[in-house]
């Protein structure tokens, strides 16, 4: 499990914290002795715009961007974009998604349409695991609406696929997050695992 | 040693640090920034840093060091190259003692740049070498050769990493060691002064080095020749790694050609991968450099070699390359056929542009300056930074973007084509000082009648928050003296010049009308810091006087008001209490509330 090749794409919207939760999976990889790389998009839109993170394990003859139709696992952190980047997940492949929607801009003033409904079909008629949790609200709960790309990274844990143990993500997370917000952290992270842990997939 | 996950433009950071670099100078453009920063937050104590006011002050201020002995980089952009462009050209010929590393990101694609220019041409333009890595981990080896090289050819080197490179993360060995290097100070000599008859013998001697350089670059680790079969694959840059994951899945029988140094070219490494082949393909982002020095070197030679590439459209142009589309063109190449799988049609989704921040200051001095001109005929230039985003609808107040203080000048030239039009050109604070200052001056001088708002947000805030003059604070975390803008402006000689908080908007509207009316060059400087720089103490929420007539969203086009269940709603996460809406909303139903 350990040298086993394993793509993650992470997708979400500027300011929710992609980046960091990409950073945080590839740091427990290379804790447990993996080679691993990411991607992502950064400069221009600070907030608000689309961002991608690819986090590619026991990589070293690859690139950083996971081709089309291989990702083992995606992680949306906002239903559209999690739509928008289905593209490059496999066919085998698992979806964490967080059901918050984030209308942006143009959906507000009306010049483009933002169909919840269709778009949660689309996602359920093109992948076989599927996990929905509102981890806005469980970050709410765990004490800062921030925490919510470490809701999602436990309950992308509970999933029993990436190619670590639970104790070393968390671990890469307490390390890597400043001090005064670990045990904010520590509480999201196990929050959302266990959402996953007691609820069925699709 | 110690294995790190390291950032493509952190690893050259490190890299450089472990070469001994002495001076590192820069001016921040995504996506090269990190790499100045980096160092800056790693400096083991003997090393300087700075932001320069632009790229050209960077480059001469590394020259200037590496005359005396001291390894320095300069760090920018492929445009912010154009800026430095001058020094660049004439150093060529002087050289330097020193090991000098010109790092130049380039940006395929574009995500975030005015052009997809290649770096690679200015390499061969000047005569210089180039180093293009295609992972981080290269990026990390190669940034400690380059000062190696530089200091043997006595000549600045490029390293020129593309955004795959700059902004994606690998597992990195770091050395935590360093090279000590102990500039001996600067040593007169007539070679550092170009004079024409200097310039001449340079010439011929930076000529005959490409010779020299192509033979040293035929025995580096960069430049690999594998693979065999009469077909072949020339690839050069972030392109390689989609070449070895592409060629590994079509288990393709191909010779490859991994060049790293793609000018000058490696000609015993170039005759080696050619010889035996009939047809080649070449995979290189933005320009086909690589693609014409094989072209050249088949002709020069009489080799009865095919190169395809950009040049005979079997690859594009223009953007970013991927692996599916380096997969696709390979398969060809190679007479294979794939499978296209059967896709399900994604539904409408919404667009989601970039967008001024939800609390930006710089939506309310457009929408200030959009009310203030309201009925006028009115051109607003644009320039390069956050503020670029004010193009976007609804505010929709760019109609001009060129370059890095062109905003002023453009404005001017409008000016001059139709004197009945009110021109207004917004700079921000940290482009006022790389190049907005002589556009300014030119007004006052040609006394050109056009209205400069200096939109002041403490900051370099599009490339993530860098200081600039105006800050007072500098890289090697020391406070210095601010510039301070206002009397810059004066100084250049601008009889009308106010200033105020855009935030305290009806005050705002009434500076820009007094500004506009002004004859003659005039200045609005608007002060309020980028929301980055604060946490919010206050929120706006909406109450139940909202009559949902949407004008809040429609004028203003803030992101944290949107429509949730047929509701106008202000997400309290997003919100940064900037109060903006308040003025916008007829029914006042927008009120203001504790964080």
């Amino acid at each position: 499990m350990i040298n086993s090749k394993y793509d993650i794409l992470i997708a979400g919207v500027g300011g929710q914290g992609t980046v960091l939760a990409s950073r945080l999976i590839a740091a427990a990889a290379i804790k447990q002795g993996s080679f691993a790389r990411t991607s992502e998009t950064i400069g221009m839109s600070q907030r608000g715009g689309c961002v991608v993170s690819h986090v590619r394990i026991n990589s070293e003859k690859s690139g950083s961007i996971i081709p089309f139709n291989t990702a083992d696992m995606l992680i949306g952190f906002e239903l559209a974009e999690v739509a928008r980047n289905m593209q490059r997940l496999s066919k085998e492949g698992c979806c964490i998604i967080n059901t918050q929607v984030i209308k942006p801009v143009s959906a507000s003033l009306g010049a483009s349409q933002y169909d919840i409904e269709g778009i949660t079909k689309y996602i359920e008629d093109n992948s076989k695991e599927i996990y929905f949790i509102d981890g806005y609200d469980i970050a709410k709960e765990a004490g800062s609406v921030k925490a919510v790309n470490v809701v999602l990274l436990g309950a992308a844990t509970a999933v029993g696929k990436m190619p670590f143990s639970k104790e070393v993500m968390l671990e890469a997370i307490v390390e890597n997050v400043p001090q005064k917000f670990r045990e904010l952290n520590e509480k999201a992270f196990v929050m959302g695992y266990d959402f996953i842990s007691t609820t069925q997939s699709k | 040693m110690s294995k790190k996950l390291l950032m493509g433009n952190e690893a050259i950071a490190f890299g450089a640090i472990r070469a001994g670099v002495n001076v590192v100078t820069g001016y921040p453009g995504t996506p090269s920034t990190e790499v100045l920063e980096t160092i800056a937050h790693n400096n083991p104590g003997d090393l300087y840093v700075e932001w320069s006011v632009n790229e050209k002050s960077a480059m001469e201020i590394a020259a200037g060091a590496a005359y005396s002995g001291a390894r320095t980089m300069v760090t920018m952009k492929q445009v912010g190259l154009n800026v430095a462009a001058d020094p660049l050209m004439t150093l060529a010929y002087i050289g330097v003692k020193g090991g000098m590393v010109i790092l130049v990101a380039d940006d395929p694609g574009p995500f975030s740049s005015q052009t997809e220019q290649d770096t690679r041409h200015f390499a061969k333009f000047s005569n210089l070498p180039v180093l293009d890595p295609s992972t981080p981990e290269e990026a990390y080896e190669m940034v400690q050769y380059a000062f190696e090289l530089s200091e043997l050819v006595k000549l600045p080197v490029f390293l020129r990493p593309t955004t795959r490179v700059c902004h994606a993360c690998a597992t990195i060995d770091v050395d935590d060691g360093r090279i000590s290097n102990k500039p001996e100070g600067f040593v007169k000599d007539l070679n550092w002064v170009i004079f024409p008859n200097l310039s001449y013998r340079k010439h011929i001697h930076i000529e005959k080095l490409q010779d020299e350089l192509s033979d040293i670059f035929s025995k580096l680790k960069f430049n690999q020749v594998y693979g065999k079969g009469r077909l072949g694959v020339a690839v050069s840059g972030v392109a390689y790694t989609y070449v070895t994951e592409a060629v590994e899945k079509l288990k393709a029988d191909i010779k490859v050609f991994k060049a790293g140094t793609p000018y000058p070219l490696p000609k015993d490494k170039a005759e080696e991968f050619l010889s035996g082949l009939d047809e080649v393909l070449v995979f290189e982002e933005l320009d086909p450099v690589l693609e014409e020095e094989l072209t050249l070197y088949c002709a020069a030679n009489k080799k009865n070699v095919n190169i395809l590439g950009k040049k005979t459209h079997h690859l594009p142009c223009a953007g970013e390359y991927t692996f599916e589309l380096v997969y696709s063109a390979l398969a060809k190449f190679i007479g294979v056929e794939i499978a296209e799988g059967e896709k399900a049609e994604i539904p409408a989704l919404p667009t989601r542009a970039p967008v001024l921040c939800a609390g930006c200051p710089h939506r309310a001095s457009f929408y200030a300056t959009k009310v203030a001109l309201k009925g006028q005929k009115a051109v607003f230039s644009g320039d390069i930074g956050c503020y670029t985003l004010g193009n976007a609808k609804p505010l929709d107040m760019v109609d001009t973007c060129l370059c890095m203080g062109a905003g002023i000048t453009v404005a001017q030239g409008i000016h001059r084509t139709q004197p009945d039009t009110k021109n207004v050109a917004f700079v921000g604070d940290s482009t006022f000082f790389h190049t907005g200052i002589p556009g300014i001056i030119n007004a006052v001088y040609n006394n050109t009648d056009i209205t400069v708002i200096i939109l002041d947000n403490s900051t370099t805030a599009m490339t993530g928050h860098q200081p600039h003059p105006g800050i007072g604070k500098t890289m090697m975390n020391s406070i210095s003296n601010k510039i301070d803008i206002y009397s810059v402006v004066k100084a250049c000689g601008v009889g009308h010049i106010t200033k105020g908080n855009p935030l305290d908007f009806k005050n705002a509207v009434e500076l820009i009308k007094q500004a506009v009316e002004f004859n003659g060059p005039s200045v609005v400087i608007f002060e309020a810091p980028c929301i980055a720089l604060f946490k919010p103490t206050e929120l706006y929420e909406v109450n139940e006087n909202c009559k949902n007539c949407k004008r809040c969203i429609n004028t203003i086009g803030c992101p944290a008001i949107s429509i949730m269940d047929g509701e106008v709603k202000i997400e309290p996460s997003l919100c940064y209490g900037c109060g903006l809406c308040t003025n916008v909303c007829p029914f006042n139903a927008i009120r203001r509330c504790e964080k």
